[in-house]
């Protein structure tokens, strides 16, 4: 398993220190300040990110996990939050949601943190051998080629005076998939190599495997599959430490916890089927308390939820406001979109819904709108939209209206920050 | 802006966050010595710790000599939810399939803010601080059951104990949501002093962040008089808001 190791003795204790601390007044939540943060060359304190797979944001060290997408991760100011909810509105036919899904739980093998995957319709472990595999170029061999020289100095308890940072890197040896990296780039044709999923740590949740007949449950409204699935990851959580209330396991790993298709039918809950309000409080009563429980422990959640199904626009807007980041995906595929001129290299549209504020009056909020996803052989990338150019010789009025009618259905802007109404040209 | 006493501020959003407001009037309060009860649904306590830092007011430290109860709603979600409480948790509805009314909320607001009868006082009004009446509404709660808790809340902290009260509700205006809708126009008629922050209608900008709009109201009395209003636009920064007239944004002068 990559290293979660942090590099030297005493090193440990500082470096975790907040963390373990916290962990020791059963107070811990991932959202406090970091300790002192390394002001460089002599001072021999290692940086904060001593787990694997993480780093501080830089805008208020809130600590970070990548999303397994490079680029969505600079889209959201660095990465997702350890302690918060993405959420992922499935695009129509849902093709290109369960691979933001799977890069997801990559990152999490090759960075050596624990997965929950939770599913009602797929077994996790199918889910898990479909994953994609990371990509690993001849440059990325000659880094860790050069790391791997870098540890055999030694002296290990020498400080290191200018190239400090070389001290942070795990001292194991590492094999060709190193989790120093933070975020990585994966090769969506081909699965994940057998033998990291067998090294590495996850727990899967069926429904139907875990749905019994006659179970004695206090009715609260929620559906019995949330139930259940609040009670598993609860269950993993003060089990395996995360949430530090355990003082014998000293755990500083990351649970990443992906849903799929959360509200669909298959969990039982009706808000895809039926306008009725009664009963669309199960889903955000889930929500509340999923996000009651990663607050207070080391985890990261990605859900994806078919709200293109919910026929009450009132529940999407509660659901987005009980989220904290949250990422619609529009494909071209099956409507006219997919025709227009101005779509044709792309796959669909990428919104950005909403940008959690943490610890913060502001967020990081990017300042391009229009962005597009397209899959291509091997990576999914996500570019800023832009018009292609007019080669005709002879502009008609007629294309170029309809090249503008489409421009407006475009980006109304981010959600939850400002949205405009009119469209103005430029 | 003057504490009057028995006044409620209702703070609204619309397609922006709010969310700044609600951390000015915290460490408004606080620095001007008042006893303050925060019910915080959406966020944890460091969060709100961290911020109030950057604005000058340590919430730990007002939490420890007792000048600030705080009731975090995510953390004390997952106690509720899990297992059975023995007496009332001020958030019981979660375990409840049809909740009635938020009774337990309101005898925790109440317990919170009641004075200390040492006779001392150690600290000027009391004052009731809620983010956000919305989630309540999401969590199952019925507009009715809401509205009748800001009445008593009014009635205890308001009118018995002269103290002032800021809650902020999130508007929808696309999303039809009618209950919320019913909240906010209920509580808009009963508020002295609603703050909206709005997005900007042209769309986002990185210099203006969204616009303020401030009517001032006196629920008591008629409406013949006008109330008076005023709009500013803002701009967030670090660790305040910088506030000008519309069109007057430094980046465009």
């Amino acid at each position: 398993m990559a290293a979660a190791a942090t590099c030297g003795g005493g090193s440990a204790g500082t470096a975790g220190s907040v963390v373990a601390a916290a962990a020791g007044r059963g107070n811990v939540t991932s959202f406090q300040r970091r300790g002192p943060r390394a002001s460089g060359t002599d001072s021999g304190s290692p940086r904060l990110a001593s787990i694997a797979g993480t780093r501080p944001s830089v805008r208020n060290g809130q600590l970070l996990v990548s999303t397994g997408l490079p680029a969505l991760d600079q889209l959201l100011g660095g990465g997702l939050a350890v302690g918060t909810v993405l959420l992922i509105e499935e695009d129509k036919y849902n093709i290109y949601s369960p691979l933001l899904f799977k890069y997801f739980l990559a990152e999490g093998i090759v960075s050596g943190h624990t997965l929950l995957v939770a599913s009602a319709k797929e077994d996790p472990a199918d889910l898990l051998q479909e994953l994609p595999a990371p990509l690993l170029d001849d440059n990325c061999k000659k880094e860790f080629d050069e790391d791997a020289y870098s540890h055999k100095t030694p002296e290990s308890d020498m400080k290191m005076k200018i190239a400090w940072r070389y001290q942070l890197l795990p001292k194991m040896e590492v094999g060709p998939i190193s989790s120093s990296r933070f975020g990585h780039y994966y090769d969506a044709s081909k699965r994940i190599p057998q033998e990291l999923i067998e090294t590495s740590k996850w727990h899967g949740f069926f429904l139907p495997e875990k749905i019994f007949p006659n179970l004695k449950v206090e009715p609260c409204s929620l559906a019995h599959g949330y139930i259940k699935l609040l009670r598993f990851i609860q269950n993993i959580i003060f089990e395996e430490g995360f949430d530090g209330s355990n003082p014998q396991k000293k755990q500083k790993n990351i649970l990443r916890i992906g849903i799929q298709s959360l509200g669909s039918p298959l969990w039982g809950d009706d808000i895809c089927c039926t306008e009725n309000r009664g009963s669309s409080h199960g889903l955000s009563r889930f929500l509340y308390v999923l996000r009651g429980l990663l607050r207070t422990s080391l985890s990261a959640c990605i859900i994806t939820m078919p709200t293109h199904l919910i026929q009450n626009k009132a529940i999407i807007a509660r659901i987005t406001n009980l989220s904290d980041t949250v990422v619609g995906l529009e494909s071209f595929l099956g409507s006219e979109r997919g025709t227009n001129p101005l779509y044709k290299d792309y796959h669909g549209l990428i919104h950005i819904r909403q940008i959690p504020r943490l610890n913060n009056l502001i967020c990081d909020e990017s300042d391009v709108k229009d962005l597009a996803f397209k899959l291509k052989r091997k990576l999914f990338t996500i570019e800023r939209l832009h018009l292609p150019p007019d080669l005709s010789d002879t502009v008609s009025r007629a294309s170029k209206q309809d090249l503008a009618a489409s421009a407006r259905r475009l980006g109304p802007g981010c959600g939850s920050m400002a949205g405009g109404e009119k469209h103005l040209d430029f | 802006m003057s504490a009057e006493a028995g006044k409620l501020t209702l703070l609204c959003d619309v397609k922006t966050d709010g969310s700044f407001l609600v951390h000015h009037f915290l460490s408004f309060y606080l620095k001007a010595n008042c006893k303050v009860c925060f019910v915080a649904l959406i966020q944890s306590f460091s969060h709100y710790n961290i911020v109030g830092q950057k604005l000058g007011v340590n919430l730990t430290m007002a939490r420890e000599r007792g000048q600030l109860v705080f009731l975090e709603g995510l953390k004390s979600s997952v106690d509720v939810f899990f297992q059975a409480q023995k007496e009332p948790h001020p958030l019981q509805f979660l375990r409840e399939a049809n909740a009635g009314n938020l009774q337990p909320l309101y005898e925790f607001v109440r317990e919170a803010l009641k004075p200390v009868n040492n006779g001392e006082a150690a600290w000027r009004c009391p004052v009731l601080l809620v983010d956000d009446l919305s989630v309540l509404l999401s969590l199952g709660m019925g507009v009715v059951a809401v509205l009748d808790f800001i009445h008593y809340c009014r009635v205890a902290v308001c009118w018995e104990l002269k103290g002032n009260m800021v809650v902020l509700v999130h508007d929808s205006d696309d999303a039809e949501d009618e209950e919320n809708d019913i909240l906010l126009n209920g509580l808009s008629h009963q508020s002295h002093l609603i703050l909206r922050a709005e997005g900007l209608a042209t769309g986002f900008c990185r210099d203006v962040h969204g616009q303020l709009r401030i009517l001032w109201r006196r629920p008591s009395q008629p409406t013949a008089q006008r109330d008076r209003s005023l709009t500013y636009q803002y701009k967030i920064q670090d660790k305040s808001v910088s506030f000008f007239a519309k069109g007057m944004s430094p980046a465009v002068l």
